[in-house]
């Protein structure tokens, strides 16, 4: 019957020649590719050694802002986590007592707050969807661990230290579509 | 019996029906939204104004329309009327007026909020909303304050729509909270710090449109879309027990009535299923409950987001 593609490779059991069965001119030319390609410069660099240019819109580790004042920016009101596609994210939320105000802007604060970074897929919709401006991506890389249970990361790896404050400037102000 | 025509569907009611009621016969995109009007306790509506709607004709008797538009929750019907809601463009810009109006001292504090998910000023202001507000002033701010054990009030967020005043008085012995001042400086609050403990007060959580009234014992636990709706009854001797009880895992997190598509508590055999306190506050344990089944949630409800399973005791196991 007439096929309707021509995609079809007819396989052919012909004897080998002598050149062939010899293997040797084979040999060779495959030796070729290879020393073309040792003379070449490489595709990878030494890192950490040597670190490559990171996109100004990178998305990384994620951390939870403070505002000027130094105080948590995150209310716990749970938009990341709905708008997470991989189920990453969750938390518990408290109320905020009187003597807690320094440390978190609104009545309601998280508690818990935690990101499973096996699961996460650095898309970036937590950070679209956080009407407090609490959560962001940076360019920093999650590091390697041993134990799976590592990478879920509590507020004490997401929380930005007060006197370690993390720049989000440069994804911020960079690739946004204008309004 | 009467005719009325309402956004060109033509219902025959029963004279002295409001214009609201005629609408909620027809149901869907006709009704229109009320914040304080509430068909289960006699006395409300009237107040918020976001029920407006046109009246293109009076009635057959006398078809002039009506000048302004009238509010349809306190608005009888007339034999012949013409009343246009969803079809009226003057409708749609002055309820947005309203809304605005709404949340000129409303605080945008969804995010924090219990209320969030299932507010209809949230809804409301969604629909019809600027996404700016263009008032000026500072806006009035109270402390949230504790009324009772277990109910906060957040002033702030009140619209003065008046539906927890008439369950106090409709559905308690004696009312210790109410209306405060006047005018633009009216409060709900009970005089001199009192708190709110009758058999049946918890029922102003349940009526209270906007967040201004909340649940101690669930204030802010969870957001709503992450809890389950577990349609519930118990056998108690103060109330009829039917309750949709609102769980985490095999947790039970809040306890409310049950509410039809107007966010009003529905009537079970031939009663409006208020809940007592004791049920609302107490009963945080599944054993004191019977579970029927999980409650149907609008499709289009944010609630529905989170995904349960069609039967109870039917869940997938668990992977350690």
């Amino acid at each position: 019957m007439l096929t309707l593609t021509n995609r079809k490779k007819v396989v052919s059991d012909k004897p080998m020649t002598f050149m062939e069965k010899i293997y040797l001119p084979a040999i060779v030319g495959g030796m070729v590719i290879t020393f073309k390609h040792l003379m070449r410069r490489g595709n990878t660099v030494k890192y950490p050694e040597q670190l490559r240019p990171f996109a100004p819109v990178y998305r990384g580790m994620h951390v939870l802002k403070r505002d000027e004042q130094g105080r948590e920016n995150c209310t716990a009101c749970g938009l990341c986590a709905v708008a997470c596609p991989a189920e990453a994210i969750t938390m518990i939320a408290a109320e905020r007592k009187k003597s807690e105000m320094h440390l978190y802007r609104e009545e309601k604060y998280a508690a818990v707050y935690e990101i499973n970074m096996l699961r996460c897929i650095f898309c970036g919709l937590c950070e679209e969807a956080c009407p407090k401006e609490a959560i962001f991506l940076t360019d920093r890389i999650v590091p390697t661990e041993f134990a799976r249970g590592e990478f879920i990361y509590g507020k004490d790896q997401l929380v930005e230290p007060l006197d370690n404050r993390i720049d989000i400037t440069k994804r911020q102000n960079s690739g946004r579509r204008t309004k | 019996m009467i005719k009325v025509t309402i956004d060109d569907i033509e219902i025959e009611v029963e004279p002295g029906t409001t214009i609201l009621n005629a609408a909620r016969k027809v149901g869907g995109e006709i009704v229109p939204p009320a914040m304080c009007y509430y068909s289960k306790l006699p006395g409300t509506g009237g107040k918020c104004r976001t029920c407006l709607v046109e009246v293109t004709s009076g009635s057959a008797a006398n078809p002039t329309p009506m000048p302004k538009l009238v509010p349809s929750c306190s608005t009888n019907c007339m034999d012949g009327m013409v009343v246009k809601n969803s079809t009226s463009e003057r409708v749609f810009e002055n309820r947005g007026g309203i809304v605005e109006f709404l949340l000129i001292n409303h605080p945008l504090d969804c995010p924090v909020c219990d209320q969030a998910g299932e507010c209809h000023l949230q809804d409301l202001a969604y629909e019809h909303g600027a996404q700016k507000t263009r008032y000026e002033e500072e806006r009035r701010t109270f402390e949230p304050i504790e009324i009772g054990e277990n109910i906060k009030l957040h002033m702030n967020r009140c619209i003065l729509c008046y539906r927890c005043v008439q369950v106090a008085n409709q559905l308690t012995e004696d009312r210790v909270h109410g209306v405060l001042y006047r005018g633009e400086h009216a409060e709900i609050s009970t005089y001199i710090e009192n708190a709110l403990d009758t058999d049946f007060i918890g029922n102003v959580i349940d009526v209270c449109p906007v967040g201004a009234l909340t649940d101690r014992t669930a204030r802010f636990k969870s957001r709503v879309w992450f809890l389950k709706p577990m349609e519930a009854e118990c056998s108690c001797s103060k109330c009829a027990g039917k309750a949709v009880l609102w769980m985490f895992g095999d947790e039970i997190y809040r306890v409310t009535t049950r509410k039809d598509h107007y966010d009003e508590v529905e009537t079970i055999d031939d009663k409006t299923a208020w809940i007592c306190d004791e049920c609302r506050f107490e009963k945080k344990d599944k054993s004191q409950w019977n579970i029927i089944g999980p409650r149907e949630v609008d499709r289009h409800s944010v609630i529905s987001q989170g995904k349960y399973e069609t039967k109870i005791g039917n869940q997938p196991k668990k992977i350690e």
